[in-house]
């Protein structure tokens, strides 16, 4: 479990990031942490492996104070992807790529190549792994990344806005995919502004503003919510939109994927196709 | 090494009299500092130069900062104190620590309170300069805009440095462990994708000045104007005679260290 206590995190030049964030991760956990551009997401990612200390309060991995304990031996634990492939891709195949960091943890050397394949394959990049991670897309370098974080089976995962630069379909992949693993037990922390995909995913959603938290609660009583939603500089689903519209029909205002639409709308349609079929 | 060394040479905007001094003149100031300290290895002179800058620091308003780049500078410095240590006298190693220490204040001060864009607009109109453009890079502004496009990216840069570090100790990479060839190798996880981040930028800062005109025709005309004020004339005057003050001290008398 990793636990956030009060934490709050000023930077040297004296900006203050986050103010007394109170956050409880264990294994199975979903969740989408949303919020403005500058609202303290990365910020707190970075809390979540010991990359940046509180400045107030503390963060317990499985019980060790992240201040007492090195990144090294918490990354173990933690994967952390940042947004960015180009910040930490380096080695000539995408194969060493995803090695380097099972070999910095000591991992066997047949191990390791058992490791890389398989997460290769899993992920949908095994045809690239002799290829130079630089020549690959910007979607396929993302995915790369995330490989390389993925090989070394961290209990909890932290996403960095994982969707930006992919396809749809590789969206859908992504989601199955961050499905299998939470239901294998494992949690997982999305950091995103996509809330589209949110919206279909249905995690618990943390709402920043300014470093503080200013909602949290699943997806649909979250997402739903306009001034919620406005404050984090969001803009709400389209269901949502759509379904706020149709609440003089007797729809809940709170419905913010298709799936949950589908349903209500056959539920209704069904309901006047009776009707009509009395009346006539 | 730290990023913070970096903190020391990174302009910050004010508006004191330091500040609003002319690029060209605050130049000078720094090649008045550098001639005699260059000429002289004599710890008298070290001392008066190093003291002469502390009332520009003070009245920039950039002395904290002049000293976390001391900070920066001390692990040099013994370097140097010590090599030299082992080259001369314990005299002439002290000199030469406080020339470095010099050069380093002179730079500092200039960097700190020198905009990127004065910078660049007085390097515009130093004739050599767009002549040495025309002739190698086909244009008389690109060189002087280089160099501030590079000046103006280090602080870019840094933050860029500071991310790929982060993110790989977060696979795992411990930058100060093992012995001292392990500890270089450690390093190539960082430089290479920093590396491929500049050029990227680099390649990406060249489409989009293409598409905006860049360089655009010979009589480029700029939106701000670099104008001597009459301390500029006064201090240009005062450099001027420090420095070939220092060379006829330099060609009449020796000087000894101490």
């Amino acid at each position: 479990m990793i636990t956030l206590d009060k934490v709050s995190y000023t930077y040297r030049s004296g900006q203050r990031a986050l103010t007394d964030i109170d956050l409880n991760l264990e294994g199975g956990d979903f969740i989408a942490i949303m919020g403005e551009n500058g609202a303290g997401k990365t910020t707190l990612a970075k809390h979540l492996n010991g990359l940046l200390k509180p400045s107030q309060g503390r963060v317990l991995v499985d019980g060790e104070d992240t201040r007492k304990v090195s990144v090294a031996k918490l990354s173990r634990k933690v994967g952390l992807v940042f947004q960015n492939p180009d910040h930490l891709l380096f080695s000539e195949t995408v194969k060493d790529e995803v090695a380097f960091g099972l070999k910095n943890f000591g991992f066997a050397p047949e191990v390791v190549e058992k490791q890389v394949m398989r997460t290769l394959e899993a992920l949908g990049l095994a045809e690239y792994a002799e290829t130079s991670p630089f020549l690959l897309s910007g979607g396929e370098r993302k995915r790369v990344a995330l490989a390389a974080i993925l090989a070394t089976e961290p209990d909890y995962l932290i996403l960095d806005e994982p969707t930006i630069g992919q396809d749809y379909q590789q969206k859908e992949r992504l989601r199955n995919f961050i499905l299998q693993l939470y239901s294998q037990g494992k949690a997982v922390v999305m950091i995103t502004h996509d809330v589209e995909f949110v919206a279909e995913s249905n995690p618990m959603v943390i709402l920043l503003s300014q470093g503080r938290i200013v909602a949290r609660g699943p997806a649909d009583s979250v997402l739903s919510k306009d001034e919620l939603v406005k404050k984090a500089s969001l803009v709400r689903p389209q269901m949502s939109r759509l379904f706020s519209e149709l609440t003089k029909y007797g729809f809940p205002s709170d419905v913010v994927d298709v799936h949950r639409a589908r349903i209500l709308l056959e539920e209704k349609l069904s309901e006047v196709k009776v009707r009509v079929a009395q009346n006539s | 090494m730290s990023l913070r060394t970096l903190e020391g040479f990174k302009f910050s905007t004010l508006k004191t009299p330091v500040h609003l001094l002319d690029p060209r003149t605050k130049f000078l100031i720094v090649i008045a500092v550098l001639v005699p300290a260059l000429l002289f290895a004599n710890i008298y002179v070290m001392i008066v130069l190093l003291l002469s800058q502390i009332p520009l620091l003070l009245v920039g308003r950039v002395a904290r900062r002049w000293a976390l780049s001391l900070r920066a500078g001390v692990f040099l410095s013994a370097l140097i104190f010590v090599v030299n240590l082992f080259t001369g006298s314990y005299l002439s190693a002290i000199a030469l620590t406080l020339r470095f220490l010099v050069l380093l204040t002179s730079f500092s001060l200039f960097f700190m309170t020198t905009s990127p864009d004065d910078l660049g607009l007085a390097l515009d109109r130093i004739g050599a300069i767009r002549w040495l453009s025309r002739r190698w890079l086909g244009y008389p502004n690109a060189l002087s805009f280089t160099f501030t496009t590079a000046v103006r990216l280090v602080p870019t840069l840094a933050v860029d440095a500071q991310t790929v570090v982060d993110a790989q100790r977060s696979r795992g990479l411990e930058l100060d462990k093992g012995n001292l060839l392990k500890r270089v190798r450690n390093y190539i996880p960082i430089l290479i994708p920093l590396l491929l981040i500049a050029i990227r930028r680099s390649l990406e800062l060249a489409e989009a000045l293409e598409s905006r005109g860049f360089p655009g025709k010979e009589g480029r005309t700029s939106l701000f104007q670099l104008k001597l004020r009459p301390v500029d004339y006064a201090i240009i005057a005062f450099s001027l005679v420090a420095i070939t003050g220092s060379f006829w001290v330099f060609f009449h008398y020796k000087i000894p260290v101490l």
